[in-house]
């Protein structure tokens, strides 16, 4: 099982109308593996994880997931499915309390109590946000924001976890929280991760194996300790 | 003082040379081409000696110099709010319940009436809450259901002698059908967009009912509408049951209130449940919702379906009052009132709500010796209200207020 990957693209084109965003992306993930993609602003990094979650759809080209093909699979089956994004930008619902946001998190499961108790299990995750349950989310600060949509996330019970930039516009030291908590997800729960970073450094720090992302292609795949030595990369990614 | 004087003087009287060089054209320029002065500057010089006044009193007060008023009002206003707040929520809903109650024995035939449209257009409110309080979607051509509603009920009626209680599904059933043929096409867009194509929808709707002589008798509308049919017991001789048709107003009330209340807990269930989360995830971000997994498109069709059902009921109701319908009650006028009395009470606040429709029906009534005027007195209310609560007269709990301003 675990010679096959959970979640594969094979030569995936999409982008916004005539704009191309994405020129045949290959990649894969095997279960329990943390993976980087790293690139500059307007590579497709995002755009390749809004078109796994088909809010972009795809043009050319196959995503597989579990063995599975889900090109016309649309966008809110896939949390039933086990595959969750965690949106640039956060994108919480400001006007809704952090509880319900996370309620939301579970809104395909019908299991009420394993919710509360998964409920539970963010704040003890996240202590701020139980602190914070009442409160909405448009009145929590960034990290806390980026906290509870991981946790808002993690209600859905994934198996892979797609994460956009989670670093964005963060405070360094909670960048660095933020990053210890993304390892914990892995370890504990096995949950697999594809993480997007323009922050390339913590990206390969945090991942086992990275990919380039440079104008809608694959441009290198390495492991990720490998591409953190690789000079070229050094040079493009890392300020050197 | 003076120095909060020098700050507003500026404005002031660029705003009042501005009132002036408005005022003039309007009155000073004569159909016979004759132009005066006179009366403009009269005019012009009550507004300016009335707004320096509310000036210095406003400057007074900013600069702290009306402390030996403001102070002792502040307390009693705070305490009654702190009284307000204090009481369960249950005690209003018993009270505003007793005066609803009672509300016909006192008050005349005409109050009675205002009263009865105060009802349905509670129901209307209500519903459209659901589209644009909720769901957060701009609906402008909602009183197109209201009329699909009406007629509904008016042409089973009329053709096939089908009575009120049997039609009233079907009104709700028709509306909710409109809503969902014109959502089906429509619902792909947002914001802006939808809020143009909802208000074209509407009009189309109207245009219909307008031109389709055969079927709606066009203009000159469905007469002959009869009212509601009711059977009430009674034991003489053993138990038997008397029809009776409402005609008086005074027991048509009761119906229409019975209609509020209906709607006033239908969109409180509704608003708490499942469906309800998932409407207002849309609301505050739609891609992430999807990401969590509600489907958009079904929730905002059945957001907009549910609303229109709302609408229909209202418009049985509307048809077996009035006993006849035409397509001028359905304006796009209607429709841009609905939703003003929602804004104005608090959108998604089923109190403010309520509130905003008596607010808007009633207050309209009350002015009405002032003629054309009080529609002068209405628009100033608006733009005062937005100005000054922004989120509505009693803003919705869950909406509204931010965890701050309840710290602070």
């Amino acid at each position: 099982m675990s010679d096959q990957p959970i979640l594969e693209l094979k030569n995936v084109h999409s982008g916004y109308g005539s704009i191309k965003a994405l020129k045949g992306i290959s990649l894969h993930v095997m279960p329990g593996e943390i993976v980087a993609i790293i690139g500059a602003n307007g590579a497709g990094k995002s755009t390749t994880l809004m078109t796994i979650c088909g809010i972009v759809p795809v043009e050319r080209g196959e995503i597989y997931y579990e063995g599975k093909l889900i090109n016309k699979v649309s966008p809110e089956k896939l949390p039933t499915m086990g595959l969750c994004q965690v949106p640039e930008g956060r994108r919480i619902f400001p006007r809704l309390s952090v509880e319900e946001n996370l309620i939301l998190g579970a809104f395909h499961r019908d299991d009420k109590d394993q919710i509360a108790k998964d409920i539970q299990h963010s704040y003890d995750l996240f202590p701020i946000l139980g602190e914070r349950s009442k409160q909405h989310g448009g009145t929590l600060s960034g990290g806390e924001q980026q906290m509870l949509a991981i946790a808002r996330a993690l209600m859905t019970k994934p198996k892979v976890l797609l994460l956009d930039e989670p670093s964005l516009g963060l405070a360094p030291l909670i960048i660095q929280q933020i990053f210890e908590i993304i390892a914990d997800i892995n370890k504990e729960d096995g949950t697999t991760i594809l993480l997007v970073e323009q922050n390339a450094n913590l990206a390969l720090q945090a991942a086992s194996r990275g990919y380039v992302v440079e104008t809608g292609e694959i441009t290198l795949e390495d492991k990720a300790s490998s591409l953190l030595k690789n000079p070229k990369i050094r040079e493009a990614y890392l300020g050197e | 003082m003076i120095h909060e004087f020098k700050k507003v003087w500026k404005p002031y009287t660029i705003g009042m040379l501005w009132l002036l060089g408005l005022l003039w054209p309007l009155m000073g320029i004569h159909a016979d081409g004759t132009l005066t002065f006179q009366k403009t500057v009269t005019v012009w010089s009550y507004i300016l000696a009335g707004s320096l006044v509310c000036l210095m009193i406003y400057v007074m007060k900013t600069s702290g110099s009306l402390k030996f008023i403001t102070g002792p009002v502040t307390r009693v206003t705070g305490g009654a709010r702190s009284a307000t707040t204090a009481l369960p929520s249950w005690v209003w809903i018993v009270l505003l319940l007793g005066v609803a109650l009672v509300y016909p024995q006192f008050a005349g035939r005409y109050g009675t009436d205002v009263a009865i449209n105060v009802m349905l257009y509670i129901c209307l409110g209500l519903g459209i809450n659901v589209v644009v309080g909720l769901a957060g979607m701009l609906d402008l051509g909602y009183i197109a259901f209201y009329g699909v509603g009406a007629y509904t009920y008016a042409l089973l009626n009329v053709t096939y002698g089908l009575a009120f209680w049997v039609c009233l599904p079907f009104a709700a059933l028709f509306a909710c059908l409109a809503g969902c043929i014109v959502g089906y096409p429509t619902l792909r867009m947002r914001g802006d967009y939808l809020a143009i194509v909802t208000l074209g929808f509407g009009e189309i709707i109207r245009i219909i009912l307008n031109n389709w002589m055969s079927l709606t008798n066009g203009p000159n509308g469905i007469l002959g509408i009869k009212p509601i049919g009711i059977y009430i017991p009674i034991f003489e001789n053993g138990l038997t049951f008397e029809h009776i048709w409402v005609k008086k107003l005074q027991l048509f009330y009761y119906f229409a209130l019975g209609l509020a209340i209906f709607a006033a807990i239908a969109v409180r269930r509704l608003n708490y449940s499942r469906v309800g989360r998932a409407w207002e995830s849309i609301r505050e971000d739609e891609t992430a919702a999807e990401l969590m997994g509600v489907n958009t498109f079904i929730y905002k069709l059945l957001a907009y379906a549910m609303g229109a059902a709302f609408a229909g009921l209202a418009g049985a109701f509307f048809a077996a009052r009035m006993k006849f319908v035409s397509p001028e009650s359905f304006t796009f006028l209607e429709s841009a009132m609905v939703l003003c009395m929602v804004v104005l009470g608090g959108m998604g606040s089923i109190p403010g709500i309520i509130l905003g429709v008596i607010a808007l029906i009633a207050l309209p009534e009350v002015f009405r010796e002032l003629q054309s005027y009080r529609m002068l007195v209405f628009g100033a209310t608006m733009v005062i209200m937005m100005l000054f609560r922004p989120s509505g007269l009693i803003p919705a709990k869950r909406v509204g207020t931010r965890s701050e301003e309840k710290e602070g």
